[in-house]
């Protein structure tokens, strides 16, 4: 069984990070385990974690009255599901439900915003590492606006 | 190899009559028709091929070849109702007579891909100018490693080919996405070029062939490069108005290129320079 | 071999001899102005449609020819950008003009041809195509810069592997009459184009006008047809102050272009400045009417038109298309090119630069009818001149 420090030098959103920082973040995580189907946040709630998924998939959706739940995108292997946590008010924009069974690292946001502001330099870190990933998802959210497959005479 | 357009009693200009023999409804517009034409052999089609396809007394459009190539059988045409031609020509039922001219255009190489590694990456309709690739390569799978198969499509309704896919996974790796969905799909949402990053290939021995809409194949390529695929094994297929087919209306430029007679397909090395320059 | 010619090879004049009167023994003889009727005649005689040019409308154009006295017989064109009109000659001169708002594509390539027609018999389709027209055309009155014009159609129309077979139809057997420029117009840069002012091949008969002293014809013969044509005109010998004379005046033609352009390296030069500004500069003054499209001789885009009429039978025909139209460029979701910076560019860049990688060669030719009739008077040599003055700036599109 690998160690922590092992899994998450593998996550290409770690890459690259100096081994001590890396056991620094390891420091505030763990495994958890999600059943399909299964409620891992709402929007609205505190973002107290953010997760790296190992295994399956992460559907982020959002209510739509008279439309029901739309999913927003999904997130498989290796992906990073969460982003509130580093950006005050720290709360979740969408619901996340697993699509099947998840393993993933769970990341305490306290923990870690605790050490960001102990290590301003680990923080600037993070905060450009997470930069990447809302402009990497802002990206994909803009090429679906432009509405690619319409039939174009509605635009 | 045996083309329509060189059926000698007609010029390229002139249709041949061929019959709906199948026609099967793919989504809520787009249908799948199978049809024999009525004199003369039934063309020889090398995938990436186009037809003309003449619908009686309103026009005629570039349709790109969808079905099983490099044998003589009925010409398979997977069209999407976005205008009077291509509504008239979804709407034609079994026994309807359209008109064809082609195959023109020249072809995928997916034979010379032999050796490496494979990735198709289909955005919209545009699976149906690839499927020819992928029964190609699932014909001949021991030429190839991996085979992959990226496809997006706006939402689970607009996906083609779902029995067919489900085969294919026997063969090769298939990864679909969606745009937006709602609750009961399980899939992926998300864009296409995403499919690129976590696929298996190695990326020196691998031929990717890429076709949908230009903004797609765009940040498809993108993806692609980043990977490490040698541009000139990136290979797109290209659309413009055509009118011809033939390379003798100039319609279909694309700089120096005519798409009709030099493309549809072409690599991304050749033709970079030319896709960066807006309206051209 | 006195008063005797010898058929075959194309064109070319040998050097003179030493005495002036002595007979040349080459493809070349002389006639005179009333010979041109019985060329009319003999031409009509052997099956040919006979074409030339004619006034009408204030303008040379092409038309049929009935006979040699409707030629423009002692008139002259001036042009310049944006201007055409025609003045009196103090002589006779039958081609002392340069070119009209025609060409020969006219025939050749006319702008609305029957291609087919398809009709519905209980539910079967038969698609039956125009039977292919059969008189042959004879040009008179062809120039240098339009002969090179015709053979620049031909690597399109018949050159490729799809033959138009409307076009080969019309092109097979014409009969071209070519004649050598003596009065380039103001907007003339043949010479740039390496196209004139003298035919050096693709005719059966070249005529360069002498008015010097007697007027008359140096007649080249450029084929066994042209040769047997020549024959029924009675012409006689040529000889060496003839040619000379021609020589002269080909010469004097030459250094008296209304324009040139320098044709270094056009095809990179405009290829690698696809964002100029002037593109821009020159969108603002286009008014994207097509007119250059309209008169210039080699281009050749077209359109389809798909009828059906009330017996339910459908047609299909050929017109004539510009790239200046919003539509040219239109598939599903709109038009790729919809500024008029990007059509005028489009123009440009194709005629005089991506023409060579789809063709082989220029599609220019130098014969300034763009010039003339542009109605804002955009002047392709003078964009060519600017972007070259100022190569190497950038600014997207707007």
């Amino acid at each position: 069984m690998r160690s922590l420090d092992d899994l998450l030098a593998d996550v290409p959103l770690f890459e690259g990070l100096a081994p001590g920082r890396l056991s620094l973040l390891a420091g505030c995580a763990h495994n958890v385990h999600f059943e399909a189907g299964e409620q891992l946040f709402r929007k609205g709630d505190q973002a107290d974690t953010f997760y790296v998924v190992r295994h399956g998939g992460v559907a982020l959706e959002t209510f739509v009255p008279a439309g029901g739940s739309i999913v927003i995108e999904t997130l498989g292997a290796e992906e990073v599901v969460g982003w509130s946590w580093l950006f005050p008010p720290y709360r979740w924009h969408f619901d996340g439900r697993a699509l099947d069974t998840v393993r993933a690292t769970a990341f305490d946001a306290a923990c870690l915003r605790r050490k960001c502001d102990d290590d301003p330099a680990l923080g600037y870190e993070l905060m450009g590492r997470f930069a990447q990933v809302v402009i990497d998802r802002l990206q994909s959210t803009r090429l679906r606006l432009l509405d690619i497959y319409g039939r174009g005479d509605d635009r | 190899m045996a083309t329509i357009a060189e059926e000698p009693r007609l010029g390229a200009l002139t249709p041949l009559p061929a019959r709906v023999a199948d026609r099967i409804r793919e989504t809520g517009d787009t249908w799948t028709l199978e049809l024999e034409v009525e004199a003369g052999a039934a063309p020889v089609i090398a995938p990436g091929q186009f037809m003309m396809v003449y619908a009686f007394g309103i026009g005629e459009v570039p349709i790109s070849v969808s079905g099983p190539p490099n044998r003589p059988g009925p010409v398979v045409l997977t069209v999407r109702d976005v205008g009077a031609v291509s509504g008239a020509i979804c709407r034609s039922e079994p026994g309807a007579v359209l008109g064809l001219r082609g195959p023109f255009g020249n072809a995928w190489p997916v034979d010379e891909a032999a050796g490496g590694d494979v990735v198709v990456v289909a955005g919209g309709i545009g699976l149906a100018p690839l499927r020819p690739v992928v029964l190609r390569a699932i014909e001949r799978r021991n030429d190839y490693g991996s085979v992959s198969l990226l496809y997006g499509a706006r939402t689970p309704d607009d996906l083609l080919y779902p029995v067919e896919r489900e085969a294919w996974r026997d063969e090769i790796a298939v990864e679909v996405t969606v745009d937006a969905a709602g609750g009961d799909w399980t899939g992926r949402v998300g864009v296409v070029p995403k499919l690129v990053d976590a696929a298996e290939f190695r990326p020196e021995t691998t031929t990717a062939f890429v076709c949908g809409p230009e903004i797609m194949m765009h940040f498809t390529v993108e993806a692609l490069l980043a990977r490490g695929v040698p541009a000139e094994r990136i290979m797109l297929s290209m659309e413009r108005d055509m009118r011809c087919g033939v390379g003798l209306c100039g319609h279909c430029q694309l700089g120096p290129t005519l798409i009709c007679r030099d493309g549809p397909v072409y690599s991304f090395a050749d033709l970079a320079p030319w896709l960066e320059v807006r309206e051209l | 071999m006195p008063g005797g010619l010898s058929a075959g090879g194309m064109g070319g004049v040998t050097s003179p001899t030493d005495s002036p009167t002595a007979e040349i023994e080459t493809d070349t003889a002389v006639m005179l102005p009333a010979a041109l009727e019985r060329l009319v005649v003999s031409l009509r005689a052997r099956g040919y449609r006979v074409l030339g040019p004619t006034v009408r409308d204030g303008a040379i154009v092409y038309d049929d020819l009935g006979s040699a006295a409707e030629l423009p017989i002692g008139w002259t064109d001036h042009q310049d950008a944006g201007s055409y009109r025609l003045e009196r000659r103090p002589d006779e001169a039958r081609f002392g003009y340069a070119v009209g708002p025609h060409s020969w594509k006219r025939y050749l390539f006319p702008p609305r041809v029957h291609l087919w027609r398809a009709s519905r018999d209980g539910g079967v389709s038969s698609v039956e195509e125009e039977p292919l027209d059969e008189s042959p055309f004879a040009f008179v009155g062809v120039r240098p810069c339009e002969l090179r014009a015709i053979e620049i159609q031909d690597r399109v129309f018949v050159g490729g592997r799809y033959v138009d077979r409307d076009y080969a139809a019309r092109r097979e057997g014409a009969f071209v009459v070519a004649v050598n420029c003596f009065e380039p117009a103001g907007t003339c840069f043949c010479t740039s184009m390496g196209t004139g002012p003298k035919a050096r091949s693709g005719y059966d008969l070249a005529l360069t006008e002498l008015l010097d002293g007697e007027h008359r014809f140096l007649v080249e013969v450029g084929s066994e047809r042209g040769a047997e044509v020549l024959a029924e005109l009675t012409p006689r010998p040529a000889v060496a102050a003839d040619v000379t004379a021609a020589a002269a005046s080909v010469d004097s033609a030459a250094q008296r272009m209304g324009r040139t352009m320098d044709t270094r390296d056009v095809r990179d030069l405009l290829m690698s400045n696809l964002d100029h500004s002037r593109w821009n500069d020159v969108a603002e003054r286009c008014l994207s009417c097509g007119n250059c499209t309209l008169a210039c001789p080699t281009c050749f885009c077209s359109a389809v038109e798909d009828t059906t009429d009330l017996a339910g039978d459908a047609e299909r025909w050929r017109v004539w298309d510009t790239c200046f139209s919003v539509d040219y460029s239109y598939i599903h979701g709109g038009s790729i090119r919809p500024s008029g910076a990007s059509r005028y560019r489009q123009w440009m860049t194709h005629k005089l630069g991506t023409w060579f990688d789809q063709f082989g060669s220029s599609g220019c030719v130098g014969c300034g009818r763009c010039i003339t009739w542009c109605p804002v008077g955009i002047d392709i040599t003078e964009e060519v001149a600017a972007i070259r003055a100022t190569q190497g700036e950038d600014n997207a599109l707007a």
